[in-house]
């Protein structure tokens, strides 16, 4: 029996898997998107079943507290980009088969030609705008998802875009209100939970690819740890859906998924900054009465309450800066404004209080 | 009727319960939902999905002779 044989033995001897079935994993790509605590496990059991080629995108790196969960890393691994320090540990398990690391962001830039290039993806996320990201390339790119995600001592598992079935989309259209539900990093997770729920994932993987068994298809499996509870809810597929992602694809580079789940990126500028701009138009959302007024940029007065009322006295074209007393209001402000399409807006770092000071130190 | 509800995720931190029976009439799911909101409040604040007996179904499905409604959150760890 030569090596490879040997490394494969007990699962080639499953009848329902045999060399055939081997030749099968063999043949395979798969993509994992995120080493961390459901794709450790999955990248561990792919690699050592002999998946011909696996993918690991990720961005971020090894940290201490990953360890209770993310057990595919040790001590040496801590402060290494964690696709790198994956790859290190995952060539020693089996060194037979070609791993590809992408230590960056999965982004819309990159993720089609990605996707393309692998047979089955499986999302290891742990943010929403990163799943809807994976999902709707999925479709578009025709790749059969393996979805897997946690909460505290609760588990999803299901498989996506599979044999004209449901998508992530045709399950949750939209994305919950932003902060609405907490990550494992601010509310915690049991270390074992995302290792049980990669390994569904993985085993998904694996019966998509050999074609064995019944795959989570349609389905959305729950499963709660500390009840050790199963439950499984059946999925419709939502045409209307698919086609509005499908819609998407042409365009797909340009999609702020940040924006759709409500993840507003914005934009500041220091008192020093405000100075040295020119041909900006500036807005300040203080009360009238409040004090001081910043004169010499010659700003739009709008408190912040009428903002909405009032929003057809700003130039969209124009660069817009807004400014409050002290910069929480001007914050609320450029997310109201950049709900309503507005798009060239930031706003000033301690507000008139900053700016009141810059400009003074400057006349002295 | 009698219906046992079942919460997951944040909807049984939500309503400190993991799963309740209730006698209501035959309504719509979204009456039911308004009712079990009227009394939990703080389900307001949680986006979620509704199965009536293991298949996911549309607030305008109407609930008669089921057994089992479950509220299913959206989750986001990895």
């Amino acid at each position: 029996m030569d090596s490879l044989h040997s490394r494969y033995h007990r699962q080639i001897i499953l009848s329902e898997i045999g060399t055939s079935g081997q030749n099968k994993l063999s043949a395979s790509k798969v993509l994992v998107i995120g080493a961390g605590g459901l794709g450790c496990p999955a990248l561990q059991y792919l690699t050592a079943a002999g998946i011909g080629t696996i993918g690991i995108i990720d961005f971020d790196t090894v940290e201490a507290s990953n360890l209770h969960r993310q057990i595919l890393y040790g001590e040496n691994s801590i402060g290494k980009n964690k696709a790198i320090a994956a790859k290190d540990r995952l060539v020693d398990l089996n060194p037979d088969i070609t791993i590809n690391v992408y230590p960056e962001k999965l982004t819309t830039k990159n993720a089609l030609s990605l996707f393309a290039a692998y047979d089955i993806i499986l999302d290891g996320t742990d943010n929403f705008s990163t799943r809807y990201l994976v999902n709707d390339a999925c479709v578009i790119t025709g790749k059969p998802l393996a979805y897997g995600a946690i909460f505290k001592f609760e588990g999803q598992v299901a498989v996506f875009n599979y044999k004209n079935g449901p998508t992530y989309r045709c399950l949750f259209p939209e994305p919950p209100k932003a902060g609405s539900v907490p990550s494992c990093s601010e509310i915690g997770v049991l270390g074992v939970l995302p290792g049980i729920i990669g390994s569904m994932q993985a085993n998904e993987v694996l019966k998509i690819i050999l074609g064995i068994g019944d795959v989570l298809n349609g389905k959305l499996l729950m499963y709660d740890c500390l009840s050790t509870r199963f439950s499984s809810f059946s999925i419709q597929r939502v045409d209307k859906q698919v086609s509005k992602i499908l819609n998407t694809a042409k365009n797909f580079e340009t999609i702020d998924y940040d924006l759709f789940c409500g993840i507003l990126h914005i934009k500041e500028k220091t008192a020093l900054e405000v100075f040295q701009l020119k041909d900006i138009q500036y807005i300040d959302v203080r009360e009238d009465h409040e004090r001081p007024k910043i004169e010499s940029l010659h700003p739009l007065y709008i408190p912040l309450g009428s903002l909405e009322k009032e929003m057809h006295k700003i130039d969209h074209e124009k660069e817009t800066i807004v400014f409050c007393q002290s910069g929480v209001r001007s914050k609320k402000a450029v997310e109201i404004l950049q709900k309503n399409g507005f798009q060239k807006i930031s706003h000033v770092k301690g507000g008139a209080i900053a700016l009141f000071e810059y400009q003074s130190s400057k006349v002295v | 009727m009698e219906l046992t509800i079942k919460y997951f995720g944040m909807l049984a931190e939500a309503t400190t319960i993991h799963e309740e029976q209730i006698q209501t009439e035959a309504c719509f799911v979204s009456e039911l939902i308004k009712k079990l909101k009227d009394q939990y409040p703080k389900l307001h604040q949680n986006d979620f999905k509704v199965a009536v007996n293991q298949q996911l179904v549309d607030h305008n499905y109407f609930i008669n002779n089921q057994t089992e409604v479950a509220l299913l959150p959206p989750f986001a760890g990895g």
